[in-house]
């Protein structure tokens, strides 16, 4: 049998994953929709006053953004746990952290990048001036990956669990904290007219952690799951 | 003479042992909880800037401080159970558990109590409160998490893997949170005031003893009943006098 390298193995099951994905558009959708449908929300509950929304925009959004993408990692590894297929996955010759990773940055691909595409359309329902738009797509851009892989954690470890979405969110939103901080603190930066580059770089600090360690750590929460 | 390091890592011998120490330390607790609120009450001073609220101090600073340590404590046991995979281990890390969450609730309430007075406001979001109330959080996370699976063995080695990853972000959130008040406007209100008085120091380093020795005494009480209910089925709990009885 010949072995995939590291790289082609990645591929492999990013190609896999986004191809399910193709074949349940909806699901993808749904979450979309949800992150619109919260985002415009807000307005309606806190009154039209566009001094205030434009105040509160980033922070809205990056919390919408924080609750779609919880919303979508029940889904990360259940199917394949369902059907079999995770079993199989690590039975593997090679590293189930990379199986993950990839199974990550699908995971990113089909709920996190749209939310970063649509976010910028939402700002400006809220008012948000160019520069800060730009900061909050850049914070976002590098801020939802970290969601994906901090919540992988979470979906291995409630695995097959009875209430699994609510108790991910439970364990998972406190570990967000701080992305969510840094990520509305780039945008206030702007609006306040002080540098973003420190806000930005610790985000991104924290992306090349998660992408360190996460891979890892989900791997050994799926092997205590599936033991 | 070899010692047997390990003798008291087995939930039977140590079932035994903590069920002598929990009398003494139970008791050093009482004391010194009573001699610390005496001198939190009766001999510290009025304090020049806060006058009486400034007395809540003598349980919310012990209890913050325990509260903090023991998410590394439990962090810890959990961490060596997960390595070693000891049984005893996994369950000293959930019974330390709603006793960190007790005293983390307990910091939370008692600011919220000296702050009305102090600050004008129950709760402000400052940036020790806040990291407070995530720590809180990550205790409902690790006793959820530990609630909702049937079987003991990966209720453990989850909660411990959740427990280590929470570790590691404390000190991330905790400086995110601090640099994110900073950002908006600074503490309200510091501890300004000149050095503190030796009675009133007297009193909270007291009152922090016993509360260490009060968190003892209950996770001790509160792995016995896990031990028990874990090694139900074996020979040397049905043996037990007080089983038998």
């Amino acid at each position: 049998m010949n072995q995939l390298s590291i790289g082609n193995l990645l591929l492999l099951v990013i190609r896999r994953d986004l191809l399910l994905a193709m074949r349940r558009r909806a699901d993808v959708l749904t979450i979309l929709v949800f992150f619109v449908m919260v985002v415009s929300l807000f307005p309606l509950g806190v009154g039209p006053e566009m001094s205030m929304l434009r105040k509160m925009a980033p922070g809205v959004l990056w919390v919408a953004a924080l609750l779609a993408s919880m919303l979508s990692l029940g889904r990360l590894f259940s199917a394949d746990y369902l059907d079999g297929t995770l079993e199989q996955m690590m039975l593997n010759p090679q590293s189930l952290a990379v199986l993950v990773l990839g199974k990550m940055v699908a995971h990113w691909l089909v709920s996190g990048l749209p939310l970063v595409l649509v976010a910028p359309m939402l700002g400006l329902q809220f008012d948000m001036s160019p520069p800060a738009l730009g900061v909050l797509m850049l914070g976002l851009l590098l801020g939802t990956p970290i969601l994906s892989m901090l919540g992988a954690i979470g979906a291995a470890l409630t695995l097959g669990l009875r209430g699994g979405g609510v108790l991910l969110s439970l364990l998972v939103l406190p570990l967000c904290i701080p992305v969510l901080i840094f990520g509305t603190g780039a945008v206030e930066a702007v609006a306040s007219g002080l540098s973003v580059v420190s806000n930005l770089s610790l985000i991104a600090a924290l992306l090349m952690m998660c992408l360190v360690f996460t891979p890892w750590v989900t791997a050994q929460a799926l092997r205590i799951s599936l033991e | 003479m070899a010692i047997n390091w390990f003798k008291y890592s087995a939930p039977s011998t140590f079932y035994a042992l903590a069920g002598k120490l929990i009398p003494f330390v139970a008791i050093a607790a009482a004391i010194l909880f009573a001699l610390g609120l005496y001198i939190g009450f009766f001999v510290a001073p009025v304090d020049a800037v806060q006058g009486e609220a400034y007395r809540i101090i003598f349980i919310h600073v012990p209890a913050s401080i325990i509260s903090m340590v023991l998410y590394l404590v439990m962090a810890g046991y959990a961490a060596l159970g997960l390595i070693f995979n000891t049984r005893l281990s996994s369950m000293m890390a959930s019974a330390i558990a709603p006793t960190g969450a007790l005293f983390a609730f307990i910091s939370l309430w008692t600011g919220a109590l000296w702050g009305k007075p102090m600050w004008g406001a129950w709760w402000v979001w400052d940036a020790r409160l806040t990291s407070e109330l995530i720590l809180l959080f990550l205790y409902f996370g690790f006793i959820a998490l530990h609630a909702s699976i049937d079987d003991a063995r990966r209720a453990d080695k989850a909660a411990a893997l959740l427990a280590i990853v929470g570790s590691v972000n404390v000190p991330i959130i905790y400086f995110s949170v601090k640099w994110w008040n900073t950002l908006h406007q600074g503490s309200t209100i510091k501890f300004t005031g000149s050095t503190m008085h030796i009675a009133m120091q007297q009193g909270m380093f007291i009152t922090l003893a016993a509360c260490w020795l009060y968190a003892i005494s209950i996770t001790l009480l509160r792995v016995r009943s896990i031990i028990l209910e874990r090694e139900r089925n074996t020979q040397w709990v049905s043996e037990l006098s007080e089983v038998k009885a």
